[in-house]
Formats: structure tokens, sequence, C-alpha cells
């Protein structure tokens, strides 16, 4: 478990880091918390020659909360957000994740670009972030640009972002009504078994929008169009929460691993979001 | 002299057995002052490293370490052909088997060490590793004991098929040994013959030990003196100086071994690995001291793995429930050479004790052990040999048995529990138990959980469900056990040929204070707390003064190390039999200090008191002092004393374990709502550390039951081999543990004490794991294979038909 030899920088600037990344292309990698990125490099599965640590860039690190929305920093990590009572004022979903990720010696390294930047399928921000319809900036040698969350994963560790660009921050619409996020994992610091990020807007007894991400049941998170409408318009009952169910379902494609066979998982999503809908609701 | 302490105080001063005292050991490890192996630093220190096997199973076509070589630090690569001419590319196991030290034309498990990359610091090491290449055929990977057993594939082709292994004849190219015990014909009869018979099939899963520290060591050879030092994770570092001095050929008394401080054994650092054996020789060809550490993935994927038996089982019984015979037959998976850590004599351990806790007259067990291309191993994990195993086999069949009838798990127990006055008891499998009263330690359980309330919510709970009204299921995990521990009398344990004695030697200071050292080594068990205690108790000097020192060849005398929970019942007594030869020679001085026959002194906590004259006396501490400056006629000067203990028995540690459980049908997964340990391990010597090691125990038996396991893919891959997968449990997942006592000490242990530290894994398993069965018996379920994780929990609702 030691990583191949790499040169490691610490620059003080954003224009630094480009330069690096553009010197050295596919052989240097931005590096925020670490907690992804060196145990891959430990165990060889990532080769990282040119090893960028973004810990000194400025502005990275500020959560803005304002009538437009909230602005959360790349740099700022999970333990940022569970300790930001403004944060958890305004979208308290973000808390009720951060708490089911890892442990919270990891959470005070892992960042929140880090997290929605890996393109895991584990990881837990992407799923939520697509639920909250946000939206990453990235800057890169043309400038900024943004992408939305539910534009950015393509598979498996591979993202709409471009090898030489940086996520610099994630901006989110400032989320109304009734909130959720449930797991299901083995042990603390385990990736989910199945995760459900549910928002639902109430208004005269019946749902008025909804939105549903579902983690680590696909090679990407899985925002789940269909699973959403089947609540718009209905009073959250029995047979509206089967049909979430069914759409989800159909949206998703889980892999065996060591958590158990995909008829299981399947299961197991059902019941996750049927829980995290009813919760959301609850509060809605 | 007038006395102004009282003689509570007096006892109160000394800490001895009985009191709760703080672990001495803590004040370093907490404050990250432990000296462990990888914190030793020496001059010119090298670090070696292994190139492994990515296969399971494979011919090794050539090895190329030409690109290594070149790496910079790296200094040497060794290879099966380097330590050939030494005789060094195998070494025998503690099973009587023989292992490669390096891979000798194939490899036979995922992980096997293939080469020994030594350079100048662990990332050289690594750098090498990278670059040697290694050319391999793949050839057919057997995973399954059963279908090795049927394959024409042979995985040791080292060994002559025809020729009887070290445990006798061989029915298959890849069979180990058959062992038996009991009676086989009468066993049968009385099972084809009863009027009630259950049967069940279980698999206890592979898993492994996984101590927080990896193994490792580091050899120092000092060329100049011939002198060999070896540090290293070693639960028994006297045997393994015994072990390198005959595969090496180094006089034993050039050789010291030294364990320093052990984060955690539980059986994983009891045998030998290629690592010690290759750090030894790369000292040697460099001169200079070379280290060696696992890394989390390689302790977990090669070095001792723990279960993996496949066991059937028939239990007959009367009508009511009294059982009338058991017959178990185990097809144990040992991996690609035989590397289990048993007495010689018992190839399955003291699988034998698998008539449990139970007045069973006629019973039989027959164990086959098969290679399979998965890593070796087969050692204790937190218990005594193969415990774990015949306890959950007995717990589970008490559990099918109860079904079939249609009885209470708990009132079968009950009626079929060996009686007190039937102690001690000799078991249809040969031991001799040698104390036990385990129907005041069962009422005592039940009647603490309230069991007859449990069962009747529990009943409530399944009318619940069946209306719909939840989706939550309750379990009530029982089980009763008994442990035998203490390896153990010399004339039937031995390890490689050495008596399972063990030793302690004392020596009193001038001025009253004093060191023991014995022939264990503690590995987070609190010796250095516990063994000052009993000392302090036989020889009246407070724990306070006493050092206790362990795991320096050179200095402890010799005995065969901490596993087995053999330390207290062993070393331990040998601690209270040196104590006790100190006291005898302290009664001669004293009585010639008081001017009195030596009849006439008599001992009293701290000192010795003319009887009938209390305030005349001598103390310890002015004793002590006497035998260093006075010329006492026909009494050698100084107060020194040792003694091996050889014990007469086994002990024979018992227990009532309750736990209840909250099963969601629909995700599988457990909540642990409350569990209950009562443990009697005969005389407690401290309270505290007993509660520390139930609670361990207990930690990783929810670990084993609940999901924790070495598995392997149908091409041999390990899928478990770090702790993303293989399951550790942390304080979150830990349920808040009751625990609770009786005392029925042993009657020929010195001071009546039995060990503990094991207890709770070997009754925890079964307890957890009948908790989740239990919960599902209601509904037809008799038995379910652990690691009940959540899938495994959920399929079982599932193919119960509790999904809808
Ligand atoms: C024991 C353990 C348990 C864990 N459990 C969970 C869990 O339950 N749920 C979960 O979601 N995560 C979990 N994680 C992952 C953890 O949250 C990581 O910290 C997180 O995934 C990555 O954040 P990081 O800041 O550490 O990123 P790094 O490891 O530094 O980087 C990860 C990847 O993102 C890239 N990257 C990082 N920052 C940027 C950026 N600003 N712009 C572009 N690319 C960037 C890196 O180049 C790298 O490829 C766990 C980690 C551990 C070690």
């Amino acid at each position: 478990m030691i990583p191949a030899a790499f040169e490691y920088y610490r620059p003080k600037d954003m224009a630094s880091v480009l330069a690096i990344l553009e010197e050295h292309g596919d052989d240097a990698r931005v590096m925020a918390g670490g907690h992804s990125l060196i145990p891959m490099m430990k165990l060889r599965m990532a080769d990282v020659p040119h090893l960028i640590d973004l810990q000194d860039i400025g502005g990275m690190s500020d959560i803005v909360i304002d009538a437009d929305g909230i602005r959360i920093g790349a740099l700022v990590t999970q333990a940022d957000i569970i300790d930001d009572a403004k944060l958890t004022a305004a979208a308290p979903i973000l808390r009720e994740a951060a708490l089911q990720i890892a442990d919270p010696q990891v959470r005070y390294m892992g960042t929140v670009g880090g997290n929605v930047a890996n393109g895991d399928p584990g990881n837990d921000m992407p799923g939520l972030m697509q639920c909250l319809d946000a939206v990453f900036t990235v800057v890169g040698p043309d400038g900024e640009r943004e992408i939305p969350a539910r534009e950015f994963y393509e598979a498996a560790y591979m993202t709409a972002r471009e090898d030489d660009e940086v996520l610099t921050s994630v901006s989110i619409p400032p989320p109304t009504g009734g909130y959720a996020y449930e797991k299901q994992k083995r042990k603390i610091g385990d990736y989910a078994t199945a995760a459900a990020a549910v928002q639902i807007v109430k208004g005269g007894g019946s749902c008025v929008s909804a939105s549903i991400a579902m983690t680590n049941l696909s090679d990407t998170p899985v925002y789940s169009q269909a699973a959403s409408d089947a609540l718009v318009g209905t009073a959250v009952d029995d047979a509206a929460l089967d049909a979430a169910v069914a759409a989800m379902l159909a949206d998703i494609d889980p892999s065996e691993d060591n958590r158990g066979p995909i008829a299981f998982k399947k299961h197991v999503a059902g019941v996750i979001l049927r829980r995290a809908i009813v919760r959301a609701w609850s509060r809605a | 002299m007038k006395d102004e302490v009282t003689r509570e105080e007096r006892v109160e001063n000394l800490k001895g057995m009985g009191c709760s005292r703080k672990r001495v050991e803590d004040a370093r490890f907490t404050q990250g002052k432990g000296n462990y192996v990888d914190d030793i630093k020496l001059d010119g220190m090298l670090f070696g490293d292994f190139v492994r096997s990515p296969y399971a199973h494979a011919r090794i076509k050539s090895i190329d370490t030409t690109a290594a070589l070149d790496v910079p630090g790296v200094l040497a690569v060794l290879t099966a052909a380097d330590l050939e001419p030494l005789g060094l590319h195998w070494m025998p196991t503690l099973a009587g088997d023989k292992q490669m030290v390096l891979a000798d034309g194939k490899v036979l498990f995922q992980g096997q060490e293939v080469a020994f990359v030594v350079a100048e610091d662990r990332y050289a090491a690594a750098d090498g590793i990278e670059l040697v290449e290694v050319d391999y055929e793949e050839l057919p990977v057997i995973v399954d004991p059963f279908e090795a057993l049927q394959s024409d594939v042979v995985l040791r082709e080292d060994l002559d098929p025809k020729a009887p292994g070290a445990h006798g004849p061989r029915k298959h190219h890849n069979h180990i040994f058959t062992w038996e015990a009991g009676d086989k014909e009468p066993t049968q009869e009385v099972i084809d013959n009863a009027e009630v018979v259950a049967e069940e099939s279980m698999y206890y899963h592979r898993t492994h030990p996984c101590p927080l520290e990896t193994c490792g060591c580091v050899a120092s050879m000092d060329k100049v003196n011939g002198k060999l030092t070896l540090w290293g994770t070693f639960q028994a570092p006297h045997a393994i100086r015994t072990v390198v001095s005959l595969i090496s050929g180094i006089e034993e008394h050039n050789i010291r071994v030294i364990s320093p401080d052990i984060g955690g054994g539980f059986g994983n650092k009891v045998g030998a690995y290629p690592g010690y054996v290759c750090s030894v020789v790369a000292s040697i060809v460099t001169g200079k001291p070379v280290k060696w550490i696992e890394d989390r993935m390689d302790n977990l994927m090669t070095t001792a793995f723990a279960r993996d038996y496949h066991m059937t089982g028939k239990i007959s019984a009367t009508k009511d429930g009294k059982i009338t015979g058991l017959q178990c037959h185990v097809t144990a998976d040992h991996g690609g050479f035989d590397a289990c850590a048993d007495p010689t004599k018992f190839p399955a351990g003291f699988m034998n004790i698998c008539t449990g806790s139970y007045d069973i007259p006629t019973a039989y067990l027959e164990v086959d052990g098969v290679y399979t291309n998965k890593a070796p191993g087969g050692v204790s994990y937190r218990c005594s040999f193969r415990v774990t195993e015949a306890v959950y086999f007995i717990e589970r069949m008490i559990e099918v048995l109860a079904i079939k009838l249609d009885m209470d798990a708990a009132e079968l127990r009950r009626i079929n529990f060996i009686k007190k006055e039937q102690f001690p008891y000799t078991a249809a499998l040969g031991w001799e138990y040698d104390s036990g009263d385990y129907h005041t330690a069962w009422d005592k359980a039940l009647k603490t959980v309230d069991y007859d309330g449990l069962r009747a919510e529990q009943s409530q709970r399944v009318e619940d469900f069946k209306a719909g009204r939840t989706r939550k299921l309750m379990g009530i995990g029982l089980s009763f056990f008994t442990e035998i521990v203490g390896a153990g009398p010399v004339k039937n344990c031995d390890i490689l040929g050495l008596g399972m004695f063990d030793s302690c030697e004392i020596r009193i200071h001038p001025t009253g204070s004093a060191i023991a050292r014995l022939g264990t080594i503690s590995q987070g068990q609190g010796h250095a707390t516990t063994f000052a205690q009993i000392l302090a108790s036989e020889i009246g000097l407070p724990a306070d003064s006493i050092t206790i020192e362990e795991g320096d060849t050179d200095t402890a005398p010799y005995g065969l190390g901490t596993y087995g929970s053999r330390s207290t019942p062993v070393a331990g007594a040998a601690t209270a039999m040196a104590g006790r030869k100190i006291r005898a020679k302290a009664q001669m001085i004293a009585a010639y200090l008081l001017e009195v026959h030596d009849n006439d002194v008599e001992f009293d906590v701290d000192r010795f008191v003319v009887k009938g004259a209390p305030e005349k006396f001598k103390t310890m501490k002015e004793i002590a002092f006497a035998a260093y400056n006075q010329a006492i006629p026909g009494i050698e000067p100084g107060l020194e004393a040792v003694s091996y203990y050889d014990p007469p028995n086994m002990t024979y540690p018992f227990g009532a374990y309750v736990c209840v459980m909250d099963i969601d049908v629909d995700t599988g997964v457990p909540e642990i709502r409350r569990f209950y340990a009562l443990d009697d391990c005969g005389t407690r010597i401290n309270p505290m550390i007993i509660e520390g090691q139930v609670h361990g125990g207990l930690t990783e038996a929810l670990a084993v039951a609940l999901g924790q396991e070495i598995a392997y893919d149908d091409m041999g891959n390990c899928k478990t081999g770090t702790l993303m997968d293989f399951f550790l449990p942390t304080a979150w997942e830990v349920p808040n543990y009751e625990t609770d006592y009786t005392v029925t000490p042993s009657p020929h242990h010195p001071i009546g004490a039995k060990g503990v530290g094991e207890s709770p894994h070997v009754g925890g398993v079964p307890c957890f794991s009948n908790a989740v069965q239990d919960a599902f018996r209601a509904f037809g379920n008799t038995h379910t294979n652990m690691p009940h994780d959540h899938w495994r929990i959920w399929k079982t609702a599932n193919d119960l038909g509790l999904h809808g």
C-alpha cells in the first residue's frame, strides 16, 4: 500500500494550478481532501506523477447564502457542512446527508468538491446535488463554465469536467419543502447499499413538486425524473409511493458486489426510497 | 512495633486478587508511547516486502528480477532458487505439514509469497515489487473442499499421494487427514433407534482474526558475534526461537527473540510466516537488520485465517427432550498448506468438545482436512483450538432439536445440562470437565432478562407481523457454552514436540519490590496488571511494587506463549506456585528473625506473624531485606524462585448469554436491543479486566456472526481483502453489553482461575446467530448460515415468503 513516486505541488493560486495541469496533462491531478485519491494511489490504482494540492488556494472554502441560493466552495469539508447552522437552516438535507458520509475523521478531510468531482458511484454528494438541482462551476484554460449536476456524470469516474479543469464551487437554488436523505450501509464508513435523496413541496394536501435521486445503484448517480413525476399531484399515498418506486426501479441498474446481489439491491432501493419519501412528506 | 494500619487497609494496599486495579499498561498506550515492532528502528535497517501471486493456482515458468534490481535502493530479490541451497525454500508448519517460504515452481493461493525484495526503504521495495516479472501459467482453481476431494487436479504435487500425512492415511491427493473421536457404531445405533432425530448441515464460514497491528518482524544478524536477534509480533516467542533454530541451524543460545508490545493477536500471530524466514535470510545475506511489516491486505489475504468448517450433525433425543446421541462430521478447508496452529495430537483442535454443556451419553466426531486454493491457516481466532466451531455446532444443533421437538430451547438446554454433582464429568468424546454449575448460571441469566416476558413479547410481535402492524421481527438468541482452555497437560498437549507447560521466575529485590518474568506474552490482555495481582496476594508485596516482564527469550523462562486462553490457567498457575516458593523461604527467614520455629509463624496478608502473638511479626519487606543482608544459618542468601507448571487438566469456563434482536424484514438490517453475558471464569483476578475482555470478545463475536468473512470467487480471488469489505465493527455497531457472573473455581488450579479472554467470543457467536435464526423460527426457519449480513438476512426473509 505504497504509492508510486510522485511530484508534489502546493500552488497559491488557481493560475498556477491550471499551468501545472496544462504542462503535464493526464499525468497531473488535483487533490482536495485526498480521502478518495490517496487510497487509490496507495493501491496503485491511480497513477499520479504530478499531484497538485489545492489546500492553499484561497477563496474556495466559503459558504455563501443569499437570495439567489447557496454557493459552497469546492474545499468546504463535509465537517464544515455539518457545523454550519445557517446552511442547515437553508438546506437541512445537506447536513442530514453529510452525517451519513464516512466517519468524523474522514469528514474533517473530505471536501464537497472532491466528493462531487470524484465520479465514484458510491459517493453520496453527487446524487444529493442532482436532487437539489445544483450547478457545478469549473475553471479551465478557457475560463469558467457551469455544468448542471444532472448532466455531469457520464460513467464511473467519467464526468463532464475536462482533465484540465478544476471545480471551484457548487451552487444550489434555495430548496423548499420537506427533505430526506436515507441511506442503508453495512457499517459506519461504508458506501451505500442504497441511498435516496428526496425533496418534496406540498401544497393544499398534495405534492406540488418533487425531486428524487439515488446513490450507488448504477455506475452514476441516478436522478429519476419519472419517480419525481409519479408523486406530483398525488397525496403521496400508497399508490403514489408504489408508482414512484416502480419508476425509480426502471431508472437504476445496480450491479452485484459484496453488499449483495442485484435483486436484493433493487428491493432495498425501493424500501429506502419509500422511507425517504414518507419522511420528506412528513416534513413538507 | 505498633501497627497503625488495619488489616483491611493492608489488604487494600496490596491491590491483589479480586480488585479492579487499573491497567498499568494503559499509561503508555493511551499516550502513544507503546513500543511495537514497527516502532523499532535500527541503524542501516533495510526493508523487505513480497511479490505476491495474483493467481490462486498457477505454475511459475520464470521469474525475472533484472528490472527490479535496477531500481535505486533495491539491494536484492530473493526467490525460492536462492533459498533452496540453504534448505529454506520450504518450512515446517505447526500442523506437521510443510509450506513454501517462496513459491517453488507453483503457487497455491492468491497472495502467496513469490519473491522477497530487499531495499533501503519501503518505497524502493514497493517499486521493486512492481518490476519483478513473473511468468505464470494458470492452473484450474479449486475453492470448494468437496470438489477438491473429487477432483483430478493435484494441488500438492510435492506430496506422495499414497504416503500417509502427519495425522495418518490420506484418502485422496487433496485430502490431509481424518481425525475421529468417540464411538462410531454405538452412536449410529443410538441415532438409528432414537425417538427423535434432528439433522442439520451448517457452514461456519472462513474469517480472519484481523488484529489492529498486522504481523511483522525485524531480524538482525550480528555477524561478528554470530547472534541473531529477532523482534516480532509473536504470540509464542520461545517456540519461534526453537523453530528458527531448528530450521536455520543457528544454535538456540545464539538466537534472541523479542516480542515487544503487540497490538492484538487473536491467533493470527501464533504461527511462523514466510516473512520471518525471509527477513532472517536477508539479514544474514546483507549483514544488516531487515524489517518486514504486512500491510492490511497482506494480513487479511495471506496470514492465518480462522474457521472454514463445513459441519453436518445429527442429534437424537427422547420425545420429551432428553438427548441420547450426537454425531458430527466436519469437512475442514485448510487452504493450500496445513498450517493450523493446534497441539500436535489434535489436528482439529478441541473440536471434540462439541458435546457442549450437555450430558450426552454417546457421541462420534469425524473431521476430514482438505487442501484447496485458499490461504493457509486455521488458527483459533479468540478461542481455544476450534472451540468456537464446536460450540457453534452444538448450540445450533440444540436449537434445531428444539424446533423438531416443538420445545422451548431454554428448557431443552436446562433438562440436558450436566448437573453440578456430576463434576468432574467425563464427556462422551473424552474430555474431563473439571467443574461447573450450569443450572445456577442459566437460571440467573433467564431471570435477569425476564425470559418469559421476552417470549410473550415475541409471540405478540409475530401476531402483529402477520396482521401487518409491523415489519420488524424479534429474535431471542440463547447460548450456553463450555470452553476448554489452558492447554495443556504435557501428557497430551505439545506443539512441535514442546510440552505445553508454562513458567514464571520471580526475583525479590532487597527493598521489597520484585520482578517476575513469564513465558507468555500479552497482546492487550493486561498481564502486567493481573499477574502482579496474583503475586501480590501470594507474596504480600504490593502489586504496584511488582514488575511483570514477558516476551524476551534471553530473560524470560521458557514458555509456550499466549493463545487459547492459556496464560492465566497455565502461566498464572506457575506464578502462584513460584510465589508460594518465595513464601516458603520467607517463612524460614521470618522464623529466624523472630527467633521461633518455622512452624510457629503464619502468613497474614503482607507478613509472617508468630502464631498467637500477632504483635510479633516481620513484614515481607523486612524479610526481603534480611534475605540479602543477613547470614542465616542453613539458608542461601537471596529471594528468588522459578516454577514450571504442567497443568493436571484443562480448565472449563462457561457462561450463559442472551441476545434480543429486532430485524427489519425488508432491508435485512438487525438491531441489537439487548445483550446479556454471564461468565463463570472461576476465581476473578481483576473484574474490570474481565469486563473488558468480555466486551472485546463479544464485539468480535458480533463481527463474525453478522458479517465478517474471508470470501473468494470461483477464480480464488479474495473478495474481502480490505476493511471496506471485511467487517471490523466500530463503537457505532456495538450494543451496550450487560455483564454478569457466577464463580465456580477450578478445583485443580492453584488459585481456582479458569481463563476468560476467549469465552465471550465462543459463546457470543452462536448467541448472535441464534437471535437471527430465532426471529424467523415462527415462519419455518430451522437454519441459515452465517455471516448474517443484511443481504443474507433479507434472503432468509425472502425465501420464507415474507416479502409478499
Ligand atoms: C473510510 C472512508 C469512508 C468513506 N465513506 C464515504 C461515504 O460513505 N460517502 C461518500 O460520499 N464518500 C465517502 N468517502 C469518500 C470521502 O468522502 C472523500 O473524501 C470524497 O469522496 C473525496 O473528497 P476529497 O476532498 O477527499 O477528494 P480527493 O480524494 O482529494 O479527490 C478525489 C478526486 O476528485 C478530484 N478532485 C478533488 N477536488 C477537485 C476539484 N476541486 N476539482 C476537480 N477535481 C477535483 C481529484 O483529482 C480526485 O480524482 C469515504 C472515504 C473513506 C476514506
